[in-house]
Formats: structure tokens, C-alpha cells, sequence
């Protein structure tokens, strides 16, 4: 157990007890004591004042760990960056480019190279748009059978890529692919596998993968290693890393490779575009929300307006939503979707901790509400109290002139 | 048709508040409460059961508290509960989580489906399910909205993507995860929860699941938390001032545009 | 304060907390405003079983009693005085046929009351018998095996809405008190129609109609107790459903406050949370210290009478008396805090202050129970040697 308790030091102050995210240290007869839901995350050793808490080095862990003694999967003979290069029709997700943008560094302090990995039908172009923005290597494996996202193929396909060819860090998007395939593949290597990661770094003298991710909403941060299991997998929350630049003079290798697929189980029979949807939540730069005080479902026009003319997705708090005023897709917050965009407009929204935990970490938050106590001001860059149904217009008004001008 | 329903305990996180003074987690009288989305995950096995017949199994992995957990799906209709409990259980992450989980399925055997909420409140990963779904070799379908079809050998379900959504189909057993989309998750009632409060709840132990144990419990997972913090407290912005609306509206404009993107 | 609730009650309460705050409350505004009867609502009430935590076991009951009762009526009041009347009125309508039905009348009635699946009614009041009950011009003239009712109820809470209503009538205007005798009545007899809803200042969601009989036949074998027993079938009833308004008073009055507590302490002005003004600060302990004196007070009487206390019109009527004025100046005072907000229908303060006014004047106007505190104190003085 790497984390423990030196109980002839421990004065029993109760320190590690508010630390503890998970509630699993508490203090009996004067001393503090594990409980059985410790996690081993150490938050407790960080607070400790007495320096009591002992957190053994990661280093110590290694070689003890899962799969100790088996070859595939340990540390050794695992080098090079792989981004998975998530495509629909050939075209790659956005969260792709800004992958390589960020695997490009961990490349760099590692030393090693930066490959894509691109599985799909006829996505030959795509492969040059990946060396384009840094690829060093892209593997491309080219079927009928991995036309549309399935998640058999593709992990079947994944993971014998990976057992081939050894990486050390295979990095997903958290897109739905992502967080699907991700972890289905990480269960058939048996590694580790960070979700929605929003910081990556190398700890350069171990040469291992800091994985940084929230949890609890946002309201704590993690972070996470996969000390001994190859790769270090990790899904990457979009909009937070530095999309790669594009440079056609880049040159790079293409490596086609031919894989027994598999048929599915779980087959796609079709893909259904919802029109109300007109711009995706998780990739839209501007997000203009709309809650409760809005009253009722007709009144999302004046949201609607305000987005069309700024370009921007249409969002809504958990309360617009269940009042049935607009589809759960376009729903933010814990129950709903995690955004990230540029900018943020929440109008006629509280603020709940529930929503803030899933636009808390965009750029720049506008809030528009009437009330002067409402949650939501402490989080907004900039903040308007007044009533949103003369707010709202007059901002459409506003950006509308501009827009011409 | 025979369900089996992964839950997890997790605090109400909605009570979590992080102190300014000493920049820490505050959890006092946080209560425990059954994953939210686990609470789909239920009342869809419930309707299944409604409609086909058959038995709803919950099944946790957590600390002997988590019977709680168990008692609260009970109370709501579930059939049998089954706590996995163990302190070789401790500090597993996902990977070592859903080989546990997939030991007590197999061992209760006989399922036609196996559900999961989309994600824990708490970690957020939404990895479980589709590792449970590897480690039994089962298919998955993630993001559940809609089960528009269900037979004794198969099943068609809507998928929840970022455009819209798609229609797999898919032989069963199989895995899903669901999304809040997908229904209403009903109250308990009184005398269910009465009842539940007497039921008698397996629990099993890694020896009980003839668990291998370099693959359960903190030995059994590759990823080590070695750092939490609380993030950086975003501070509230400026109000913007102005006669009236317009003169407000003008000063954020001119704010917004600063940033190039309006 | 602990009232050290058993484990069974706690459970009740914890219940009907949870229903009321996850689905009562997001929609309490959107009912008021449109005056619509809450029927989604009833249903998820109706399949927690709440409907039966007064009605005996051998009747599909949790074989709780009045306290049990007051629990529930409470917690949904704290959400909603509309949604928690609607519930109220359901026992309201049940208890007589509990109280005074035949064994037969409670196996065929009671089973669906307990499980929510019928709601009940019960009706008395007329035109022209409000506070004087026994004015009522509803007659019940007996015809072979069957009375036939004509006249109309006013008022009546679950009105059209109910399937099962316990009616007083009377077999001779001339008898008064001791001509009024009790029936049920089916919804769907022939000759029984429903007026339009009433529009009302507070409680808007519940059904308050008219309820019109035109010779309408009933059977002699729906009558409860016998010919005559009317105004004692009533004035027992309510002895017993008293409480169950004074609990929906407290509920009322401690929604109000939890709004204004949470409200003080985010409200600056000045610079200051106004929960730091001691202005304020004194007026929240005034409302906070009666509200907890209300709850004492219905909570001991609800419990006297499940322990089986014989004469407690006295304490029925003075917990309904006491916290209902409660309710009426704790929601004043948290419409007062909440300043021009209050007066706002976006917030949830002045609609509490609307569904408190009717605790004062439904089940016999406090007026009319500070006369029958005011006669039991003193026929008790008068008994002392």
C-alpha cells in the first residue's frame, strides 16, 4: 500500500481528514487511520502538517505492479507518441489536430516520435492533413470493414497495432469514440487508461506520462501515472490543448498496414443527424446558454438569434431541460455535456454547482441575470444584471451592427 | 430476460464544497447517494423486467457501506443484490474494477444484459462499462439512449453522438451504458424500501470470485493517483455598470471584441 | 429538533423529503401558474405508497396513523401547500369510511385509497353552511334500497378529480345536526356532475369544485354509520385531519423559511449579506422559533391521538389554530425579507403566502376553532368543584 500512516507521529490534528476527497481517513484514539474505500491518491500526505502520512515513491511501485514479470504491456521496448486520429468520413476530428499539437511536446521531451494512427475506408487524404500537422508516422489501416466507427474492429484493429509496434503513450480524444474505444482497448491490453485529461506532461526523469484530469465535477484535479503498463493511455478533453499548426512542407511516412478484421457484433445500421443540434456543443469556440428564467420554451429564440449571429452552439442549463423547453443534447453541466469553448454566455442561469462544473473552464464566461446574488456572477469574467429579455436582444442588436459594419 | 446492473456509491457531490481557507475538499455531512447515473441504468433493467419478465441483479463493488447502495436499488425493484467487498478490493482504479465486476458476473452467470450508468459522478471516466464489456468479451454499445428493440437474441439501441445519434444493432448478451435521455427513474416506495431494509445481500469476497490477485484491488491497477489538488479558483469578473441597458450591453460588446472571436 | 421519529417514520419522512424535493418543487411553480391539477405528481405519490401511511395493514396500509400522516402532509407543504392539500384531502375523504364504514364499505374502499390508485373527497360545505355545518340543504330522501341525493356541495378539494367521496347530507333540513347523515358516493353515479374549478387566490394547482347532485340515487348500503350520524361522522373526521392541515401550516411556513435563510445569506446590500443585519437576523429567529413551537404542538397531538387519546377536539383545534397564524406570519415576514423579489412570482415566497392564507379558514375557520378551544377550557372551569 503506497500510502501510510506513521502513527508515532501523528497528533491526530484531523488535517488529513478535510483533505481526503473520498472520506477514507478518519482519526480514532488520537491517531488518523485508513479506511476501506482509500484510493491511495496521497491528498491526505500533501496536507499533513506534521509530515506524518507517508507516500511511497512511484519508483518503488514499479516492477511490482500488474502483469510484473509478463513482457507485453511492461515498460521496456515501449517509444513513441501515438494519437488515435478519430475521422468520420474521412474527415479527422478537430480534437485530432490539437492532439498532435500536444503530443508534438511530449514527443519532443521524450525524444521519441510522434505517430497518428488512422483507421477507417478510402481516408488516404486524411493521412497527408496528420504529416501536415506533425506526424511523423501515420499507420493507416485501410477496410471496408472500419468504414463507420464500430468498436470491435476498431480496438481489434488498435490493439494489434499497438502490440506490434510498441508505443509508450497512445493518446484518444474524449470524444464519444474516444471514451468508447478507449477503454476497450485499454481493458485488452491491460493498461492503464486517464479520462478526459486536461493536462499532459512528461515527468522527464522518470519518462513517464503526467496525466492531469478533474474530478468530482471539476471541483478537485488528478493527477494521474501509469508508472510500469504500456502505453500510457489517456483521453484528451477537447479545446484545452494547442491545436498543431499546419505545414504542408512537412514530409512523413505513410505506413499502410492490412489487418484480419473481424466482423462486429454490435453493428451500426445508421447515423441520424438532428437538425436542432446546428453546431456541436464540444466544438463550438462561442456557447450561448439559456435557463430557468427564461419561462418557457418559446423564449430560447431570443438564445437562438444571439447564437446565429455570433456563430456560436446553443446551450441550456439541466432546469431548461427538464422543463422539456430544449433536447437533453443541448444540455451543460454534470448531467449533461462538458464544454469548453472560448466563450461562454449563460442567460437566466443560476449557476448551480452541477452547470459550473461543466463550463467552469471556459475562457471567458458572460453572465446575464437579474439577479445580483445569482451563483453564476462568481464564476463570470463579466457579468450584467438586468433582465435577459432586454439584455439578450439588445446584444443581438449590438453584435448584429457590428457584424455589418 | 435476465439484467444485471452495475452501480457505484458516490458522495453527493452537490454538497462539496471547497473550503477558501485551506483550499481542501469539505465533506462534512456529505451523504452517500447511488450514482445518479445509475439510477437510468436501474429503471431501464426495472421497465426491461416489466416487459419480458425475468430478474433485475444489482451488483457494487465498494466498501461493506455500499450495501446502502444496494438497499436503495432494492427499494426501488431490483430482484437481488450482490456487494463485492473486500479490503483486497481497495484503491482499485478501472481496469481492476471492471475484472472484478466481470468475476461476479460470471460467476452469477445467466445474463441477457448487463447495464451501466454512462459515468460515475465522482471520477467521471465513463471506462467501467466498456471494460467490464472487454473482460467478459461482450459487446458494448455506449451512450444508450433508447432501447427500440429487444428480442431473446437481440437488440437495437439508439446511441447518443455529438450530431445526433446512431441505431446499432447488436446479438445479445451484450453491455450498454445509458445516458439520463433515456427515462425517468422512478421513487422508491415505502413498503419496497421496508422490505429492503430486511432483504439479506450476498457479499462476496476475492476469494469468493476465485479472483486472480495481482489483477484486483491497488496490485491490479496500472494508474496511481500521486497528486490532488483543487483547481484554481476562478474569481468573479466584473460587474458591468451602465445606465441602461445599452450602455451595459456596449461595454461588453467592446470587451468581447477584444478577443477577436465576435 | 429531535422528535426521536422511529426508524419506520423516518423513512416515511425521508420519502416524501426526497419526492418532494426532486419532483415537487422544479414544478410547484409551473402548477400554480397554470392551475392545473398535479396529476403527474399524484401518480409518483401514488406508486410510493404514501397514499397509505395511515390506513390499517389489513387494508394495504403501512398501518401508520395521524402522526404518520402529518409527516407526509409536511414534507410535500415545504414544496408545495397545492400538491400537499390534494394528498390531504385524500385522507380527509378515506377517514370517515375508516372510521365508521362497515367492514364490507372499508374492504371495497379503502384498499385503492391506501395505494393512491382512487383518490378520496369529502364533502360538506354548501352555499349556505360554511363554519354552520349543520345548515347544509343537501337532502337524502329514502326510496326502497336506495336514498336519493339532491343539492350541492361547494368548495369541495378533489372535487372531480376524486373517484370516492364521503358526502353529508340530510334526511330532514328540520332536524339539523341530527338530521345530517354520511354517504359514499361513486364518481360516475348517475345524477352526481361536477361545476367548473374555482379560481383561487392560493393552492392553485389542487381541484376545488362544486359538487351537484340531481336526484341522484345511492345506495342504502353506501351510507356510513346510520341515519342522523352525519355531523358526528364529520366533526370526528376532522378531529382527526386537523393535524394533517396544521402539518401542511408548519410545512408551508418551514419551506418559507428554509427560502429566506438560504436568501439572507446571499442578498448584499450595503456591503453586507442582509443575513447580517440584525433587523433581519431577529425577524428570521422570530419565524424560525415559531415554526419549531407549531411543529411541537402537531406533533404531540397527532401523536395523543394515535395513542389513543379519546376527546381531542381541544388540541386538534389549537395546534390547526396556532399554526396556521404561524403560517401566515412566517410567509408575510419571508415575502418582507425578500423585498421587491418577494413580491415577484419568479420567486417561490409569495405563492407560499398565498397557499398559507387557506390554513386559516379551511376545516373550520380559526375562528371557529378558538370557539371550540374557548368552550372546552371553560365547560372544563365550569366541571371543577
Amino acid at each position: 500500500m503506497p500510502v501510510r500512516v506513521l502513527s508515532d507521529r501523528c497528533t491526530g490534528c484531523e488535517a488529513c481528514v478535510a483533505a481526503c476527497p473520498y472520506g477514507a481517513i478518519a482519526v480514532k484514539d488520537g491517531v488518523a487511520v485508513l479506511l476501506e474505500n482509500c484510493t491511495h491518491c496521497g491528498a491526505c500526505a500533501a496536507e499533513c502538517p506534521a509530515e506524518a502520512i507517508e507516500v511511497e515513491d512511484v519508483r518503488a511501485i514499479a516492477g511490482a505492479g500488474p502483469g510484473a514479470g509478463a513482457d507485453a504491456g511492461t515498460a521496456s521496448g515501449f517509444r513513441g507518441v501515438w494519437v488515435f486520429a478519430e475521422q468520420r468520413k474521412g474527415v479527422p476530428a478537430s480534437v485530432v489536430y490539437e492532439l498532435l499539437g500536444e503530443g508534438r511536446k511530449l514527443a519532443d521531451d521524450l525524444g521519441e516520435e510522434l505517430c497518428a494512427v488512422l483507421l477507417g475506408h478510402n481516408v488516404g487524404d486524411a493521412a497527408n492533413e496528420l504529416i501536415a500537422h506533425g506526424a511523423e508516422k501515420v499507420y493507416v489501416v485501410d477496410d471496408p470493414a472500419l468504414a463507420d466507427f464500430q468498436d470491435e474492429p476498431y480496438a481489434q484493429a488498435m490493439a494489434e497495432l499497438v502490440e506490434e509496434h510498441k508505443p509508450s503513450i497512445l493518446l484518444l480524444g474524449a470524444t464519444t469514440i474516444g471514451r468508447s474505444l478507449g477503454p476497450r482497448v485499454a481493458a485488452r491490453l491491460r493498461t492503464g487508461l486517464t479520462a478526459d485529461c486536461t493536462g499532459l506532461a512528461i515527468d522527464k526523469e522518470k519518462r513517464l506520462l503526467l496525466q492531469t484530469r478533474p474530478a468530482f465535477g471539476g471541483n478537485i484535479m488528478a493527477t494521474i501515472l501509469c508508472p510500469d503498463r504500456r502505453p500510457q493511455m489517456a483521453t484528451v478533453r477537447h479545446k484545452v490543448m494547442k491545436r498543431a499548426a499546419r505545414d504542408e512542407a512537412r514530409r512523413g511516412e505513410i505506413i499502410r498496414l492490412v489487418k484480419d478484421v473481424l466482423p462486429p457484433r454490435a453493428t451500426l445500421v445508421r447515423v441520424v443527424e438532428e437538425t436542432q443540434q446546428m453546431v456541436n456543443l464540444a466544438e463550438a469556440d462561442i456557447i450561448v446558454s439559456g435557463g430557468r428564467g427564461l419561462g418557457k420554451a418559446e423564449n430560447f429564440k431570443i438564445i437562438e438569434e444571439l447564437a446565429q449571429v455570433i456563430g456560436a452552439a446553443v446551450g441550456a442549463s439541466r432546469a431548461a431541460v427538464d422543463a422539456g423547453w430544449i433536447p437533453y443534447a443541448h444540455q451543460v453541466g454534470q448531467t449533461g455535456k462538458t464544454v469548453c469553448p472560448k466563450i461562454y454566455i449563460a442567460c437566466g442561469i443560476s449557476g448551480a454547482i452541477q452547470h459550473l462544473a461543466g463550463m467552469g473552464s471556459s475562457n471567458i464566461i458572460v453572465a446575464i441575470n437579474k439577479d445580483p446574488g445569482a451563483r453564476i456572477f462568481n464564476v463570470a469574467t463579466y457579468g450584467i444584471v438586468g433582465d435577459l429579455f432586454e439584455v439578450v436582444p439588445a446584444l443581438t442588436a449590438e453584435l448584429r451592427k457590428g457584424a455589418c459594419g | 430476460m435476465n439484467v444485471a446492473v452495475l452501480i457505484k456509491q458516490v458522495p453527493e457531490t452537490t454538497d462539496v464544497k471547497i473550503s477558501r481557507e485551506t483550499n481542501t475538499l469539505m465533506r462534512e455531512g456529505v451523504a452517500s447517494i447511488i450514482n445518479p447515473f445509475d439510477m437510468y441504468a436501474i429503471e431501464e433493467a426495472l421497465r426491461i423486467r416489466e416487459q419480458h419478465g425475468g430478474k433485475v441483479t444489482v451488483i457494487t463493488m465498494g466498501p461493506p457501506q455500499a450495501e446502502e447502495a444496494l438497499r436503495q436499488a432494492l427499494a426501488l425493484g431490483a430482484d437481488d443484490a450482490v456487494l463485492l467487498s473486500d479490503r483486497a478490493f481497495a484503491g482499485a482504479d478501472t481496469l481492476a474494477t471492471s475484472y472484478t465486476l466481470a468475476r461476479a458476473i460470471e460467476k452469477l452467470g445467466g445474463f441477457d444484459l448487463v447495464i451501466c450508468g454512462k459515468q460515475a459522478m465522482d471520477g467521471d471516466t465513463a471506462q467501467v462499462g466498456p471494460e467490464v464489456a472487454e473482460n467478459l468479451d461482450l459487446p458494448h454499445v455506449t451512450y444508450v439512449r433508447r432501447i427500440e428493440e429487444l428480442s431473446p437474441d437481440h437488440m437495437r439501441v439508439q446511441r447518443m453522438i455529438e450530431e445526433g445519434y446512431e441505431v446499432i444493432e447488436s446479438p445479445i448478451p451484450a453491455l450498454i451504458t445509458v445516458v439520463k435521455e433515456i427515462n425517468e427513474p422512478r421513487m422508491p416506495s415505502i413498503k419496497r424500501m421496508l422490505r429492503a431494509k430486511k432483504a439479506a445481500i450476498t457479499s462476496w469476497t476475492a476469494a469468493d470470485l476465485g479472483a486472480d490477485e495481482s489483477r484486483i484491488g491497488l496490485t491490479g491497477s496500472p494508474t496511481r493517483v500521486i497528486r490532488v489538488f483543487t483547481p484554481e479558483q476562478r474569481r468573479a469578473g466584473e460587474i458591468l455598470e451602465g445606465e441602461t441597458v445599452q450602455e451595459k450591453v456596449r461595454s461588453l460588446v467592446a470587451k468581447l471584441k477584444e478577443t477577436h472571436l465576435v | 429538533m429531535n422528535y426521536f421519529l422511529t426508524e419506520e417514520q423516518q423513512m416515511i419522512r425521508d420519502l416524501a423529503r426526497k419526492i418532494a424535493e426532486e419532483k415537487v418543487a422544479p414544478r410547484a411553480a409551473e402548477f400554480d401558474e397554470a392551475e392545473e391539477f398535479p396529476w403527474d405528481l399524484i401518480k409518483i405519490l401514488a406508486e410510493s405508497g404514501l397514499f397509505g401511511v395511515w390506513v390499517p395493514e389489513e387494508y394495504g396500509g403501512l398501518g401508520g396513523g395521524v402522526f404518520e400522516q402529518c409527516l407526509v402532509v409536511e414534507e410535500l407543504s415545504r414544496a408545495c401547500g397545492a400538491v400537499a392539500v390534494s394528498y390531504a384531502a385524500s385522507a380527509l375523504g378515506g377517514f370517515p369510511i375508516l372510521l365508521f364504514g362497515t367492514g364490507e364499505q372499508k374492504r371495497k374502499c379503502m384498499p385503492d385509497i391506501a395505494s393512491g390508485a382512487k383518490l378520496a373527497a369529502f364533502a360538506l360545505t354548501e352555499p349556505d353552511a360554511g363554519s354552520d355545518a349543520s345548515n347544509i340543504r343537501t337532502t337524502a330522501k329514502r326510496d326502497g334500497d336506495h336514498y336519493i341525493l339532491n343539492g350541492t356541495k361547494q368548495w369541495i378539494t378533489n372535487g372531480g378529480e376524486a373517484e370516492i367521496y364521503t358526502v353529508i347530507a340530510t334526511i330532514d333540513p328540520s332536524r339539523g345536526a341530527r338530521g345530517m347523515t354520511a354517504f359514499i358516493v361513486e364518481k360516475g353515479t348517475p345524477g352526481f356532475e361536477f361545476g367548473k374549478k374555482e379560481k383561487k387566490m392560493g393552492i392553485r394547482a389542487s381541484a376545488t369544485r362544486e359538487l351537484i347532485f340531481q336526484d341522484c340515487r345511492v345506495p342504502a348500503a353506501n351510507m356510513l354509520e346510520r341515519e342522523g350520524k352525519g355531523f358526528i361522522v364529520a366533526m370526528r373526521t376532522f378531529d382527526r385531519t386537523r393535524p394533517g392541515v396544521a402539518a401542511q401550516a408548519v410545512g408551508i411556513a418551514q419551506g418559507a423559511l428554509d427560502r429566506v435563510a438560504k436568501y439572507a445569506t446571499e442578498r448584499v446590500q450595503f456591503g453586507k449579506r442582509i443575513a447580517e443585519f440584525q433587523a433581519i437576523e431577529h425577524m428570521i429567529a422570530d419565524m424560525a422559533t415559531q415554526v419549531e413551537a407549531a411543529r411541537a404542538l402537531v406533533y404531540a397531538t397527532a401523536r395523543m391521538i394515535d395513542a389513543g387519546e379519546r376527546d381531542f377536539s381541544r388540541e386538534a383545534s389549537m395546534a390547526k389554530v396556532f399554526a396556521s397564524d404561524v403560517a401566515m406570519r412566517v410567509t408575510t415576514d419571508a415575502v418582507q425579507i425578500f423585498g421587491g423579489y418577494g413580491y415577484m412570482r419568479d420567486y417561490p415566497v409569495e405563492k407560499m403566502m398565498r397557499d398559507a392564507k387557506i390554513t386559516q379558514i379551511y376545516e373550520g375557520t380559526n375562528q371557529i376553532q378558538r370557539s371550540i378551544i374557548g368552550s372546552a377550557v371553560i365547560k372544563q372551569a365550569m366541571r371543577r368543584p
